[in-house]
């Protein structure tokens, strides 16, 4: 792997799912590049296709019903697309980990929580029992838990959310992945419990030097720990920019919509929600998807033909026939 | 510090395995308890049957037959004039064991299948669902006659027969129980750890469907010995002179005016130990967290 080359490059990614109607693709021609020790938020509202991204990178994407039908994802410039199942299997939770949205479900109640750290070091590293067990512990502190030697025999329904969450980051971070999916990590989390996780993330982020992709429908969580964003909608990239230059000036009307939304920037004023909903996949509008919510839409420009995507600056992009010609506001 | 002290308060709470506390609650389970001292004293007659049988299982004597309860037979005599008491000793051997070999091989064949089946899914779930389907489609007790019938009529048959009517019955609960746990965040959470298919079946997916399993397996041990006292009361399974209860039974119908001992013994026999491992299987269901709220 050569220095400029990123760790992860997902090209032209096309993902389908079975339906009533036929395969139907839920992400289409995404393009996403992370690179070694990078947070990368993927942000979108609910059914816009970022979980399912971030499971098309594990390989978990449930087939049937669903399918990759287009495209690559290399990691360290390999097509993981490519692996074998069993292949797969050792580049997962070793090289790329996962965390989930529900701390309260993600870890298995009839095992003690350093079995379940114990056992994935063990099956990936070969350490030995002790080793392992060792390791559990060490990595259990690490994500503050408190009194980590003994809380290694504790069983998950002994542990309140915030810390379930603690250890699933621990368990994920158990063999020192390079790459961590992060999938809504503090949705489930009440706020000071949000921050806190949030913050440890980032620490170890940095201090493990590991890339993130942060997949969130929260916008004030991306500002917080992303260097990067995109914004995705109906299953395509809309805008990807640097997250300041993103909240300072946003390049697509979905992205100042979604920034209109964050509750904490208007404080004392009405929020101005976006109007409707993500279009469901059989029933993409034609031209920008966005368009029927969109109220910069012109007839005859944005409802006619699929819009490509254009580079508007240094690692910036937008997928908007009219960027450039309206004036969209940011915060600071 | 006050964080780290509350949270050892709730350690101190709740700190027990599952085992520990499936145990404490057991406890508190009476009639389950006296339901398990039952079977345990039927498990001791059982095994120290050739100490306790004040006579030969099979010794005839056709002047004392058809004797009623006395001191010298505590339980009378059959047809044949052999001792009830030590007959009913050695056939809650046959009964017993009949049971747990029925059960063992209800488990094996149901159990696997069920797991591989609701967690795989696909064709492999169709086929044994179907078939599954198609066993449990016959009348129990006539699919067991085909099947002692198409082997040859005695114990072990008559084991397998019931194992096979009883296998779609784990199958189903096995299956529904690996389909609900297959969709849980812990073995999606699993899956992205990169362990395999077979780990994930028998490391996550197992340990967390014993609770509904264990219950079931509880009663197929009444379901196997009724069954089996239904086969021998027919004459298909256990062959003379042996005996188990429900031969017993079958055998002693015919005098039921003049001795109706001969029927109440192993009749209640049975019905006994049924009743013991119903009543089991429902204290170790209420024992099981899950299991409570759903009862009733």
């Amino acid at each position: 792997m050569s220095a400029n080359e990123p760790l992860l490059a997902i090209e032209d990614l096309e993902i389908s799912f079975a339906t009533e109607s036929g395969m139907l693709p839920v992400v289409r021609g995404l393009d996403l590049t992370v690179n070694s020790g990078e947070v990368v938020g993927l942000v979108g509202e609910s059914g816009c296709g970022k979980s399912v991204t971030s499971l098309a990178i594990m390989g978990l994407i449930p087939n049937p019903p669903g399918r990759i039908t287009r495209g690559r994802i290399l990691f360290n410039g390999a097509n993981l697309l490519d692996l074998r199942e069993n292949d797969m299997r050792a580049v997962r939770g070793n090289q790329i980990s996962m965390i989930f949205q529900e701390p309260m479900t993600s870890l298995d109640p009839a095992f003690k929580v350093g079995e379940q750290i114990a056992s994935t070091v063990r099956h990936h590293l070969g350490f030995s029992k002790r080793e392992a067990w060792d390791r559990a512990v060490e990595v259990l502190s690490l994500v503050g838990i408190p009194g980590a030697r003994n809380r290694v025999n504790d069983y998950p329904h002994m542990f309140s959310g915030g810390m379930r969450q603690r250890v699933m980051i621990a368990i994920a971070l158990a063999c020192e992945p390079s790459l961590l999916i992060a999938d809504e990590p503090t949705t489930a989390l009440d706020v000071t419990i949000q921050a806190q996780v949030l913050d440890l993330l980032r620490e170890l982020q940095q201090d493990l030097g590991m890339a993130v992709v942060f997949v969130t429908h929260d916008l004030g969580v991306v500002s917080e720990v992303c260097d990067r964003v995109v914004v995705m909608y109906a299953g395509q990239a809309v805008e990807w920019a640097p997250t300041r230059q993103l909240f300072a000036r946003p390049e697509h009307p979905y992205t100042q919509g979604l920034l209109e939304c964050l509750p904490a920037e208007h404080v004392g004023e009405t929020l101005r929600p976006i109007p409707g909903t993500v279009p469901p996949p059989h029933q993409m509008p034609s031209g920008c998807f966005f368009h029927p919510r969109c109220r910069y839409s012109v007839p005859g420009t944005c409802d006619q033909h699929p819009i490509p995507s254009s580079e508007v600056g240094l690692d910036r992009g937008v997928r908007c026939v009219r960027s450039g010609q309206l004036d969209l506001h940011g915060i600071d | 510090m006050t964080a780290v002290a509350s949270s050892e308060g709730i350690r101190a709470a709740t700190g027990e395995s599952p085992f520990r506390r499936f145990l404490r609650r057991f406890k508190q389970e009476r009639g389950a308890l006296v339901a398990c001292g039952f079977l345990l004293l039927v498990a001791i007659c059982a095994v120290a049957a050739p100490l306790l049988a004040p006579y030969d299982q099979d010794a005839q004597s056709l002047s004392d037959r058809l004797q009623n309860v006395s001191a010298s037979h505590p339980l009378g005599t059959d047809d044949l004039g052999r001792d009830v008491l030590s007959r009913m000793l050695f056939a809650s051997r046959v009964s017993l064991i009949a049971a747990i070999q029925a059960t063992a091989i209800g488990v094996l064949l149901g159990v696997p299948v069920g797991l591989v089946a609701g967690y795989v899914r696909g064709w492999f779930d169709t086929l044994a669902s179907r078939v599954a389907d198609a066993i449990m489609a016959i009348p129990a007790l006539l699919l067991a006659l085909a099947i002692v019938g198409i082997l040859e009529p005695n114990l072990t048959s008559a084991m397998i027969a019931i194992g096979v009517v009883y296998a779609p019955r784990l199958f189903r609960i096995t299956r529904a129980a690996a389909l609900s746990v297959r969709e849980e965040t812990y073995v999606e959470a699993a899956r992205s750890l990169g362990t395999g298919t077979g780990r994930i079946i028998l490391g996550h997916v197992l340990p967390n469907i014993l609770s509904p399993l264990v219950v079931q397996i509880s009663l197929s041990m009444g379901f196997a010995i009724l069954f089996e006292a239904s086969i021998s009361f027919l004459g298909l399974g256990v062959q003379p002179p042996d005996a188990s209860w429900g031969s017993m039974l079958g055998r002693s119908t015919r005098f039921f005016e003049g001795s109706p001992h001969l029927v109440v013994v192993p009749g209640v026999a049975i019905l006994l130990t049924v009743l013991s491992f119903n009543i089991i299987g429902d204290g170790v269901r209420d024992s099981l967290g899950k299991e409570t709220r759903n009862a009733e």
